[in-house]
C-alpha cells in the first residue's frame, strides 16, 4: 500500500442503487412523521415513484453507454464486446447485464409493489397483518384487526430487499457480494412473517427462512474467506488472475467454490438446499411470495453468472461438473416432489425448484467466446432471458392465486380449485396460459427460453443434463396438465372458490405477466437482441 | 405465380376464425358459432385451391415465404409447398369443414362455440404444419396442435374424456419434448458448421457426423411413431377415439397422425437419410408388429370407436412400412395411402357416430339389425368400410398395393406379414357389419331414423371421392411422384433393376447419385 487514494464514486451509473436506497430511507421517516391514515398513500405512491425513477435511470445509463461518445468516454471493452465501467473502486461492475438485471429486477419490484398495495381482495385492506407484533389470537391482534389497522412498513422494506438485489448481480468483489446477500436476505425473512391470515403458519415460514438463511450465510461467509486465503484479494479479477497463474493452494480453491455455491444455490433454492422453498412460499402472504419467487431467482442468479463467469471462469472444468450434478438433482427433485402436492402455492413453490434446475442447465452451458459461432447463443443470453420469462409468468402465477378465496381468505388447496374454468372462465384461463408456459408448450416465453437454456448446455457438450431435463419436462408436464384438468374436466364436490374481483393495481400485474408471456413466446427476437446486445461482463 | 403469400393467408384465416367464433355469444345450440365457424372453414378452402391451380408438379417448394424470425435462433418463419405438403394441405381443408357439418348438433352438449374454435385453431396450426419449411417453426406448431386437441378431447364426448385427453397430451407432449432435444441439436450441429440456421435447404447442406446423425433421428423417430402411432407408443389411440367424439377423432386421426408419417418422410428422411437407412431393419419390424397387431386388437374390441381408431393403427403400419422400404412403389404408396386413409377412416368415423347417436350405445355387442331401420346408414357404412379393407375400385386399394409390392421387394417375409393384413381388415370391417347391421331388427332400435340431408351431405364427398380416387388415382399420384423421387434421391436409393419400374424416364442414374452422396 502506498499513499490514500480518495474514492471515487460515479454517481450517474449508481443512480439506480442511490434512488432506491434514498426512497427506502426516505419511507422509514413516513413511516415516523406522517399520520396512520395517509401512510398507505404516501407509501405505495413514493415506493412506485422511486422504482420507476430508478427504471428510467437504468435506461438513461444504458443509452449513455451505447452512445456513439462511449468509446472516448472509456465504456467499451476489450473487443468491442463488453462495455460498462468499474464504479466505486471496483467494487461494482455496471455493465451490459447489471443493466438487463437491473432493469428486470425493477419491472418486477415494480409488479410486486402493484401487488403490495392491493386493497380489494380482502374487504378494503391489505394481505399484511395489522399489528405484526400481537401475537396470533391475542386480544391486541383483534383490535388491531377491528380498528383495521395496517402496517405499511412492507413498503420500506421492500425497497430495502431490492436494492439488495440490484447490489447482488452487480457485486465485483466478495464483501460487496456478501453485504449484497444480507441486505436482500433480511427484509425478505421479515416480510415472511406479516401475512394477515395463518400468522402461525407465516411465522413458522420466516422462522425457518431466517435460519436456514442465516446458516448459509455462513458458509458463504466461510467460503469467502477460503478464497481470499487462496487468491490474496476479494477482487473478482484478481481471484481470475490468481487462478490463471495457478499460485496458491488448489485445495482451498475447491472448497471456497463449493461454499461460495452452497450459500448462492440456498438462495435459489436448487437441491440439496431447496428444503425451505416449499414452506415459505406457502407460508408468505402471496405478494411477497410473488416479488420474492421472482426477484431474488434474477438478482442471485445474476450474482452467480458473475461470479462463475468473471472470477472462477478460467477454472471452468472444476465447477461445471458439480453444477451438472446440481441441475439433474434439483430438476429431479423439483418435479417429482411437485407431483405430490396438493396446495397450489406449494406446488408452484417445489415448480419453481425445477425452473431453478432449468437456469442452470443454462449457466452450466459456459463456453468461451472461441468456441462458439458467430451469432450462436451464449450462455449469459440465455440464462438472462429465461429468467425474464420466468419471473415474470411466476409473478403473474402467484397474483392469479391471490384472487381464488373464499370467507377464509386464500384457497390454495388444490381440491377447491375444481370447476373453476366455469366459475371464472377468464382468471382459469390466464393461469392455465401461465402453467402452460411453466411446462414449456410452443407459442408461450416458457418454450423459447427453455430452448435458449438447453441449446447452450447441448452445445457445451452438457448432453446428459440435457436428457434429464427433457425427461424431467415430460414428468413437470404432467403436473401442470393436472392442475388444468381439474380446473376445466372435474365437476366439484364442494362449492367451489370463487374468485374475488381485483383492483387494478393487481389486474395490471397479472395482465402484464401475462401479455410478456404470450408476446416473448412469439416474437422473442427483439429481447434476445436487447440480451444479446448486453455483452459479456467486462472484468 | 404471383407474390402475394397464398400460405400465410391459408393459416390466417382459420386463425382469425378461431378467435372471431370464441368471441361470438355462447349458448347451448347457438347457431352463431356454428355458422361462422363453417364459414371460416370454407373459406380456407379458397387459398388451398388457389395454391393447388398454380402449383407446378415437379417444381419443388413453392409459394415460398421466407422472413427472419429469431435471428438469435437461427429461426425463420418459412412456409413452402411441395407436393406431399400440398396433399396434406388439401385433406385438411376439405376434412374440417366436413367434421364441422356432421358435429353440427352433437357438440351441443358441451359449449358449442368452443368446439368449433378450437377445431378452426386445430387447423390453422396443422396447415402451418404441412407448410413449414423451418424446423423450428415446424416444432412450434408442431406442439401448438395440441393445445385445441386437448381441449377437443377433454371438452366434448364421453364421461372419462378428461382422463383420455390428460393421456392424450402426455404422450404427446413427452414425444415433442424428445424431438425438442433433437431439434437443439440441429441447430448445434448447424452453429458448428457456421452460422445456424433451422431452413429445411440450409441444413440439407450439412454434413452431420455418423453418430449425431442417428441420435438425432431416434428423437425424431419417437416424436413421430407416438404421433402416427405406432407400437408400442400407440395405447393413447384406442382411449382417445373411444372417449371423444366422432368428429374430434376423425381430426385426430386423420389430420392430426398424418403429421407423423409426414415428419418422417420430411424430416427423418429429408434431413437425415443415413441414420433413415440405419434404422430401416428396426423401423420395418415395428410397422409390421403394428399392421398385425392393430388388425388382431381391433377383431377382439367391442367398441366400434375403439375398433375404428385401432384399425388405424394397422393402417399407419402400412403406411410407415411404404415410407421405410425405400422405393419409388413404396414412396408414393405411402403418401398415397394418407390422403386415402384420410378420407376412408372419416367416413367410417363419422357414419360409425351417426350410429352411435342413434343407438345410443358404441358397444357393437348391443346393436343389431340396424340396416333394416336404417339402409342408409348401413349402406354408406358398408362402402366405407370396404374402402377401409382395400377392396379394388375404392381408392385405398390402390395404395395398399402399391405398399405391398414395395414390401415384397424389400424382403418376401416382409411382404408375407404385411399382406396379413388385407385378410385381417376384411375380418374386422366385415364382422362388424355383420354384428351391427344384419339380423333381426332389436326391439328398442324400432324408432331409429335413417341418416338426414346433413349427415348424408356430409358423408357424401367422402365417398364421391373413394370411389373416383379408386378407379382414377393419377391426379394425387402425378403430384406424389416427383416429391418422393426428389426425397429417394437425396436419400441416395434408388430402384432395384428387377423392379418394374412404372414411372420411366425420370429414373435417376445410380452411379450419378452414389457420387454425390459420399
Amino acid at each position: 500500500m502506498s499513499e490514500f487514494v480518495k474514492p471515487s464514486i460515479e454517481y450517474f451509473e449508481l443512480l439506480p442503487l442511490f434512488l432506491v436506497f434514498g426512497v427506502a430511507c426516505v419511507g422509514v421517516v413516513v413511516e415516523a412523521f406522517v399520520p396512520r391514515s395517509y401512510r398507505y398513500l404516501t407509501q405505495t405512491t413514493l415506493t412506485l415513484a422511486g422504482l420507476v425513477a430508478a427504471l428510467v435511470s437504468v435506461v438513461l445509463i444504458a443509452l449513455e453507454f451505447a452512445d456513439k461518445g462511449a468509446t472516448e468516454a472509456g465504456y467499451v471493452h476489450g473487443d468491442g464486446a463488453a462495455y460498462g465501467l468499474l464504479a466505486a473502486m471496483g467494487s461494482f461492475a455496471i455493465d451490459g447485464p447489471t443493466l438487463f438485471l437491473w432493469g428486470l429486477i425493477l419491472v418486477l419490484a415494480i409488479l410486486g409493489a402493484m401487488l403490495f398495495a392491493e386493497r380489494e381482495l380482502d374487504g378494503g385492506v391489505s394481505a399484511f397483518a395489522g399489528r405484526a407484533a400481537a401475537l396470533p389470537g391475542s386480544e391486541a391482534e383483534r383490535e388491531a384487526s377491528t380498528r383495521g389497522l395496517e402496517q405499511t412498513e412492507v413498503y420500506p422494506l421492500m425497497l430495502f430487499a431490492v436494492f439488495g438485489m440490484l447490489m447482488f448481480p452487480a457485486a465485483n468483489d466478495l464483501v460487496t457480494l456478501f453485504v449484497a446477500l444480507e441486505v436482500l436476505s433480511l427484509p425478505l425473512y421479515l416480510l415472511s412473517g406479516l401475512a394477515r391470515r395463518r400468522r402461525l403458519l407465516s411465522q413458522e415460514a420466516a422462522l425457518k427462512y431466517f435460519l436456514l438463511g442465516a446458516f448459509s450465510s455462513g458458509f458463504f461467509l466461510y467460503g469467502i474467506a477460503l478464497i481470499y486465503g487462496y487468491a490474496g484479494s476479494m477482487d473478482f479479477a484478481r481471484i481470475a488472475e490468481a487462478i490463471r497463474n495457478d499460485t496458491g493452494n488448489q485445495v482451498l480453491l475447491l472448497i471456497g467454490v463449493g461454499m461460495l455455491s452452497a450459500g448462492l444455490l440456498f438462495k435459489v433454492g436448487a437441491a440439496p438446499f431447496q428444503a425451505w422453498t416449499p414452506d415459505v412460499y406457502q407460508g408468505a402472504p402471496t405478494p411477497v411470495t410473488a416479488f420474492m419467487a421472482a426477484a431474488t431467482k434474477v438478482a442471485t442468479f445474476g450474482a452467480m453468472l458473475r461470479l462463475f463467469y468473471v472470477a472462477f471462469g478460467v477454472d471452468r472444468w472444476s465447477w461445471t461438473p458439480m453444477l451438472m450434478i446440481i441441475a439433474i438433482l434439483t430438476m429431479v427433485v423439483g418435479t417429482l416432489m411437485a407431483l405430490t402436492q396438493s396446495d397450489v402455492k406449494r406446488l408452484l413453490a417445489y415448480s419453481s425448484v425445477a425452473h431453478t434446475g432449468f437456469i442452470l442447465t443454462g449457466v452450466l452451458g459456459a463456453q468461451a467466446a472461441g468456441e462458439l459461432a458467430p451469432g450462436q447463443l451464449t450462455s449469459l443470453q440465455a440464462v438472462m432471458f429465461y429468467l425474464a420469462t420466468y419471473g415474470l409468468a411466476t409473478l403473474g402465477a402467484f397474483a392469479v392465486v391471490s384472487l381464488v378465496r373464499d370467507s377464509g381468505g386464500e384457497t390454495t388447496q388444490l381440491s377447491r380449485w375444481v370447476g373453476l374454468g366455469k366459475e371464472a372462465p377468464l382468471v382459469a384461463a390466464v393461469f392455465t396460459f401461465f402453467l402452460l408456459a411453466m411446462a414449456g408448450i410452443p407459442l408461450t416465453s416458457g418454450f423459447i427460453g427453455k430452448w435458449a437454456v438447453f441449446s447452450v448446455a447441448l452445445s457445451a457438450g452438457a448432453w446428459p443434463v440435457v436428457i434429464a431435463a427433457v425427461l424431467t419436462s415430460v414428468v413437470a408436464a404432467y403436473l401442470y396438465v393436472r392442475v388444468i384438468v381439474m380446473m376445466y374436466f372435474r365437476t366439484p364436490e364442494g362449492p367451489a372458490a370463487s374468485v374475488t374481483t381485483p383492483s387494478v393495481l393487481t389486474a395490471t400485474s397479472i395482465a402484464v405477466g401475462a401479455a410478456a408471456t404470450l408476446v416473448l413466446g412469439i416474437v422473442p427476437g427483439p429481447l434476445l437482441d436487447l440480451v444479446g446486445r448486453a455483452g459479456e461482463f467486462i472484468r | 405465380m404471383s407474390d402475394f403469400p397464398w400460405l400465410t393467408l391459408l393459416i390466417l384465416i382459420p386463425l382469425v376464425g378461431a378467435v372471431v367464433t370464441a368471441f361470438l355469444p355462447s349458448g347451448p345450440g347457438e347457431p352463431l358459432a356454428k355458422q361462422v365457424g363453417l364459414a371460416f372453414s370454407l373459406a380456407t378452402v379458397v387459398p388451398a385451391v388457389v395454391v393447388a391451380a398454380g402449383y407446378w408438379v415437379g417444381g419443388g417448394f413453392q409459394f415460398t415465404e421466407v422472413h427472419d424470425w429469431i435471428p438469435a435462433f437461427g429461426a425463420h418463419y418459412a412456409l413452402g409447398v411441395d407436393g406431399l405438403g400440398l396433399l396434406m394441405v388439401l385433406l385438411t381443408v376439405v376434412l374440417v369443414p366436413i367434421v364441422m357439418i356432421a358435429s353440427w348438433t352433437e357438440v351441443d352438449k358441451g359449449v358449442t362455440k368452443s368446439f368449433f374454435a378450437w377445431t378452426l385453431a386445430l387447423e390453422a396450426m396443422a396447415l402451418a404444419v404441412f407448410t413449414a419449411t423451418d424446423v423450428f417453426l415446424f416444432y412450434v406448431v408442431f406442439e401448438a396442435t395440441l393445445i385445441p386437441a386437448y381441449f377437443l378431447i377433454g371438452g366434448f364426448g364421453r364421461p372419462g374424456r378428461g382422463r383420455a385427453a390428460t393421456k392424450f397430451l402426455i404422450y404427446q407432449l413427452a414425444g415433442g419434448l424428445i424431438m425438442l432435444a433433437s431439434v437443439i441439436g440441429l441447430y448445434v450441429v448447424s452453429a458448428d458448421a457456421g452460422t445456424p440456421s433451422y431452413l429445411i435447404s440450409d441444413l440439407q447442406a450439412l454434413d452431420i457426423d455418423q453418430n449425431t446423425e442417428r441420435w438425432l433421428f431416434v428423437g425424431f423417430f419417437i416424436a413421430f411413431a407416438i404421433k402416427a402411432p405406432m407400437f408400442p407408443v400407440h395405447t393413447w389411440l384406442a382411449d382417445t377415439t373411444e372417449k371423444a367424439t366422432p368428429g374430434t377423432s376423425v381430426l385426430l386421426v386423420s389430420v392430426l397422425d398424418k403429421i407423423g408419417t409426414f415428419g418422417m418422410l420430411r424430416y427423418c428422411l429429408g434431413l437425415l437419410p443415413e441414420a433413415s437407412q440405419w434404422a430401416t431393419p428396426v423401423v420395418v419390424v415395428l410397422a409390421l408388429i403394428s399392421i398385425v397387431y392393430g388388425a388382431l386388437v381391433a377383431i377382439g374390441q367391442d367398441n366400434i370407436l375403439r375398433l375404428i381408431g385401432l384399425t388405424s393403427l394397422s393402417h399407419f403400419g402400412l403406411i410407415v412400412l411404404g415410407i421405410f422400404v425405400f422405393s419409388s412403389q413404396g414412396g408414393s404408396g405411402a403418401i398415397l395411402y394418407m390422403v386415402n386413409h384420410g378420407i376412408a377412416t372419416t367416413a367410417l368415423f363419422l357414419i360409425a357416430g351417426f350410429l352411435v347417436q342413434r343407438s345410443n350405445t358404441p358397444l357393437i355387442s348391443q346393436m343389431g339389425g340396424l340396416e333394416r331401420a336404417a339402409p342408409v346408414l348401413a349402406g354408406t357404412f358398408l362402402i366405407a368400410g370396404l374402402a377401409s379393407l382395400g377392396l379394388p375400385g375404392l381408392s385405398p386399394f390402390v395404395s395398399e398395393m402399391l405398399v405391398l409390392i414395395a414390401a415384397f421387394g424389400h424382403a418376401w417375409w416382409t411382404g408375407a406379414i404385411a399382406v396379413t393384413a388385407i385378410v385381417l381388415a376384411a375380418v374386422y370391417i366385415l364382422w362388424t357389419y355383420q354384428r351391427t347391421m344384419t339380423g333381426p331388427l332389436r326391439p328398442e332400435f324400432g324408432g331409429v331414423n335413417d341418416l338426414n340431408r346433413r349427415e348424408i351431405g356430409a358423408i357424401a364427398p367422402l365417398l364421391l371421392a373413394l370411389v373416383l380416387f379408386g378407379f382414377y388415382p393419377m391426379p394425387l399420384l402425378d403430384v406424389i411422384n416427383p416429391s418422393v423421387e426428389d426425397t429417394l434421391t437425396f436419400v441416395g436409393v434408388s430402384d432395384d433393376p428387377p423392379t418394374v419400374a412404372s414411372d420411366h424416364g425420370a429414373e435417376t442414374d445410380p452411379a450419378t447419385e452414389q457420387g454425390a452422396h459420399q
